[in-house]
């Protein structure tokens, strides 16, 4: 057995990893809910365009032209995937999540014989890609708590102008669902070609357009995928805090739980001495009394 | 009969009211949008928006986006939106310098992206700030 003077530092150091992991998770909490009024924020916009999207479409087909991004470039093998990830672990099983999901998909890309280039939005997915050798083609790290649109936009600009040019014939993005604070979820969507939304049953109105549908749409589809990143880069951060607390508040907890079975088998430890102290004590007296 | 105007940023919803007039800058000529007017869908291109609502203007300074109407109802969804009054003609001149040598020193798609991105919104804000100059003057 350990002398007890050991087992008092670790009790003291366990101790003090409880109090460094209890304020990283009220340091979480609070973040959490900040991004997850982001999150919230972004959705008004992000409706409103889908609207217009569904509103569009339903119109255009049939007409024959389409916008680039709502059309499969079949002559090309290379893929777009914009990987979307913390800068930071000691969250959970987040970021592994994800990288098993990117894995998943280049893998499959590559038996389909495509060849997948990659983004990446924080510095987790980055390092993950580049030590499996992948082409990151543009990275963004340290966006922070709260992103502007426009720090988000960077990579994705590079992303779709390879869309736009014909290089790419589709572009995905992996990152973190934020279903609750408990739940996040590793996913996987197409953003280019761009899935149509359903328009609502609201009843069509004869709208003006200026300029033509056709030009509209060119401009809004573009709009719409950002819009899309913009807000998956917003959950993963949301996903990111949910489950850095979690994880700390489970950390705290198993460090609350070591520590009061360290001085349970310290004061056994102490006891157990004591008891020996004394029978030594009591023998010793017995053998001098029969003497 | 006011008509419902709601401005959205993709970050947040920047406004929503009941007004009386929206003059916005379309892509095809500044167009006044008042209450019942015919559904349309255009863009925006940078410049001034102005909103009336009893009598007294509120101008913002929007750098892009689109619009819709409807008979009761303005959608606006813009890339980016400021209230005219909050911009600092000093503070946007340093913002155009700074996002110039960005662009100078930008090593990387991406960065020449964003300072390009950066210049176009200061650019958009200098705009405005001086039409609103000019506008005082007459």
């Amino acid at each position: 057995m350990a002398s007890s003077r050991e087992i008092k530092r670790r009790i003291r150091s366990v101790k003090n990893v409880a109090q460094i992991t209890r304020a990283m998770e009220m340091v979480s909490a609070s973040k959490m809910r900040r991004a997850q009024r982001n999150v919230v924020a972004t959705r008004p916009y992000a409706q409103s365009m889908r609207q217009l999207i569904a509103e569009l479409t339903g119109r255009i087909v049939g007409t024959g032209r389409k916008g680039t991004l709502l059309e499969v470039q079949p002559d090309s093998r290379k893929v777009g995937l914009i990987v979307v990830t913390p800068d930071r672990g000691l969250c959970g099983s987040l970021i592994s999540n994800v990288q098993r999901q990117t894995g998943r998909f280049i893998l499959e890309q590559n038996k389909a014989g495509n060849q997948v280039e990659t983004f990446t939005y924080g510095k987790k997915g980055r390092d993950f890609l580049v030590r499996s050798g992948q082409k990151v083609v543009a990275e963004t790290m340290k966006l922070g708590d709260a992103p502007s649109l426009e720090q988000v936009l960077g990579v994705a600009q590079a992303a779709l102008a390879r869309v736009q040019t014909g290089e790419y014939s589709e572009v995905h993005i992996v990152y973190s669902e934020f279903v609750n604070t408990l739940v996040q979820r590793p996913a996987l969507k197409r953003l280019v070609p761009v899935e149509t939304p359903e328009a609502s049953g609201t009843p069509r109105l004869d709208f003006t357009y200026e300029p033509s549908q056709e030009e509209l749409l060119e401009e809004l589809l573009p709009r719409y995928v950002e819009t899309q990143i913009y807000q998956a880069v917003l959950e993963s951060i949301a996903s990111e805090h949910s489950a850095r607390m979690v994880a700390m508040r489970n950390a705290t907890k198993s460090a609350k739980d070591l520590a009061r079975e360290l001085t349970l088998t310290f004061n056994k430890a102490r006891q157990a001495a004591i008891t020996k102290e004394v029978s030594e004590i009591s023998s010793g007296a017995n053998a001098l009394a029969d003497g | 009969m006011p008509v419902h105007l709601e401005i959205v940023t993709a970050e947040r919803q920047i406004y929503s009211d009941e007004v009386d007039l929206i003059s916005a800058p379309t892509r095809d000529g500044r167009v006044g949008i008042l209450p019942r007017h015919a559904p349309l869908l255009t863009i925006l291109q940078p410049g001034e928006l102005t909103i009336v609502k009893d009598g007294t203007r509120t101008p913002f300074a929007v750098s892009g986006g689109f619009m819709q109407v409807l008979p009761d109802r303005v959608t606006i969804l813009a890339d980016t939106v400021e209230r005219a009054d909050d911009i600092d003609a000093a503070r946007v001149e340093a913002a155009i310098k700074r996002a110039e040598e960005l662009r100078q020193s930008a090593q990387t798609d991406q960065e020449l992206a964003l300072a390009e991105a950066k210049l176009r919104k200061e650019m958009v804000r200098l705009q405005v700030m001086r039409m609103r100059e000019i506008g005082r003057r007459q």
